[in-house]
């Protein structure tokens, strides 16, 4: 992401938000939007950034919530069977995130009360999460924490919240990082406008992370034309093993 | 140089991949083994998915062991007509492999399975491998195993009984049957082309000649890894064909520079270096069943297991 390019779109959105505003009968409590609205994952790809940027008319604190693609995900639990560590019990989360990040100006617990980061999924303790069976209190609480723990682990999760900061005159921004095995698909990224612990302003924006190039056409090769591609894979290696033959005679 | 695998969907280093493949193919030009035993749990280790390095790394055997069998085909160390009687078996364990894969992924104990498979027939081989170097370096070799020249055992009782005119072999076509379908399920299981353990079985259960031995049994390990493959890209869609070329340049590689060393290396060092390389591969796999994990919790993307209490 170039930050020319970065620069060069916030002054021009300033130059829109001061028009705006020079309408005060239409004006929005809070606007933002994202540097790029698509992550494209090349063969080249080492994880990306984007930048959140907007304003916000007024006191308040600005937070946001990047979510990735949902889906099934089963944690399981270790037992030790006769010596070994075996899986044992699991429990699946049908609509886990593939992603999750979050942002804040001001430190989440200060920011509102549990019912509000609950409501909108503010802070990793806070998201929605929900097992595809009921589970007993001290369990649902484990196996969801060792949901966290693990896609932290992998960069997936960001359990640190990320500092919006204010550049003054309402303006803000955030910088929010993709590790390199981010999930392809389509992610939301929430804006709130939060003012005395209540939530007054929210903008709902996309963003798509797809395979791109080289990478994205042998993804889709092998998904589209299984037969095929496995018999281009098997074509391709008895091509290579051959030349090696041959190579090695001359040896 | 960092690449991205579109099918593993992680981003590894070209050149720890290429390193890794050549280390292996290093491995297998000096003791003229796959290395897909060594090869599985490394992919497994920098973090490609399971499923992903046993299919991918089936891919790769099919390169590895067609420009093996060349050098065997030129000098005539090929019994085709036991090779294809292999095979045979070979298909059919790799089906059943392939489908005891995918059973197994459901119920949630792939990883297991994997680990105490490899754990077993590794530790096996390795010891005995080790146990028959260290004879032969000890003493002379043994002067009364090679005194008949041909053994009764239970397999000669079986029926079906077939000739193999190049390895002038008059046995049960149950046996080469059986010994492929085994192998065929390593293949799909554990991503090896299983020649560890074929050799042995068909020196000792079939009593082919050694000469005969690699080649056929390379031979026949281009058509079940190339069927693995194919199986694999079809029900699992787990072959990165990005993964398998980095892995075959890096093998082809590493084979010729340990080809080169291996013919300075006497017979019984070479099995008794490899032998404690199998062994230390078992034990460290054994070590992470046996020590309890970092985190007693783990994930299963994309995957919805029956509910278990």
């Amino acid at each position: 992401m170039s930050r020319v390019r970065l620069i060069f779109a916030v002054a021009l959105w300033c130059a829109g938000a001061l028009a705006a505003s020079a309408r005060p009968a239409s004006a929005q409590e809070l606007i933002a939007d994202l540097s790029s609205h698509l992550i494209a994952i090349t063969t080249m790809f080492t994880g990306g950034e984007v930048v959140l940027f907007g304003a916000a008319q007024g006191p308040g604190e600005v937070a946001a919530v990047v979510t990735g693609p949902r889906g099934p995900v089963t944690v399981r639990m270790k037992d030790r069977t006769a010596g070994l560590w075996v899986n044992r019990k699991n429990v699946t989360y049908p609509a886990a995130p593939g992603y999750y990040a979050v942002a804040s100006s001001a430190p989440l617990e200060k920011l509102a009360p549990r019912s509000v980061l609950d409501r909108h999924g503010l802070g990793v303790t806070h998201m929605r999460l929900e097992p595809a069976r009921a589970l007993p209190p001290e369990q649902a609480k484990e196996f969801r924490a060792a949901l966290i723990r693990n896609k932290a682990r992998q960069g997936l999760y960001q359990t640190d919240v990320a500092q919006v900061q204010f550049l003054g005159g309402g303006l803000f921004r955030v910088n929010i990082r993709f590790p390199a095995d981010v999930p392809t698909g389509l992610y939301t990224v929430e804006v709130f406008l939060v003012q005395d612990g209540e939530v007054t302003g929210a903008q709902t924006t996309p963003l798509t992370v797809t395979k791109s190039g080289f990478s994205a056409e042998v993804y889709e090769f092998a998904v589209g034309q299984p037969e095929m591609y496995g018999f281009a894979a098997v074509t391709l290696a008895l091509a290579a093993g051959w030349l090696a033959g041959l190579a090695f005679r001359g040896a | 140089m960092q690449v991205y695998l579109p099918i593993a969907e992680m981003t590894v280093d070209v050149f720890v991949v290429l390193g890794m493949g050549g280390l292996v193919g290093f491995l297998s030009g000096l003791f003229g083994v796959g290395g897909g035993f060594l090869m599985t749990p490394m992919l497994i280790f920098i973090g490609v998915p399971p499923a992903v390095a046993v299919s991918t790394q089936a891919n790769q055997l099919v390169a590895a062991s067609l420009s093996g069998v060349l050098a065997h085909w030129r000098r005539d160390n090929v019994d085709v007509k036991l090779g294809l009687v292999m095979l045979a078996g070979g298909v059919l364990g790799t089906i059943l492999g392939v489908w005891l894969f995918s059973l197994l992924r459901r119920m949630g104990q792939i990883d297991i399975a994997i680990s105490l498979s490899y754990v077993f027939f590794l530790g096996f081989i390795g010891a005995a491998m080790l146990i028959e170097a260290a004879r032969a370096l000890l003493r002379k070799p043994l002067q009364a195993s090679r005194g008949k020249l041909h053994r009764h055992i239970w397999v000669h009782g079986l029926p079906f009984k077939m000739r193999f005119p190049r390895s002038r072999l008059y046995v049960s076509a149950l046996l080469p049957l059986g010994i492929g379908a085994f192998g065929g399920v390593l293949v799909a299981i554990m991503g090896i082309g299983g020649g560890f353990l074929l050799v042995p079985a068909m020196i000792y259960l079939l009593g082919m000649p050694t000469a005969l031995v690699a080649g056929t049994s390379l031979f026949q390990i281009i058509f079940t890894t190339a069927f693995a493959t194919l199986l694999q890209a079809i029900t699992n869609q787990t072959v990165d064909a990005v993964l398998a070329v980095l892995l075959i340049v890096g093998g082809v590689l590493g084979a010729q520079g340990g080809a080169k060393v291996g013919v300075a290396l006497r017979g019984e060092y070479a099995r008794l270096l490899l032998g404690l390389l199998v062994v230390l591969v078992a034990a460290r796999l054994a070590w992470d069943l046996v020590v309890p994990p970092a985190d007693l919790y783990n994930l299963a993307v994309g995957v919805s297991v029956g509910g278990t209490e």
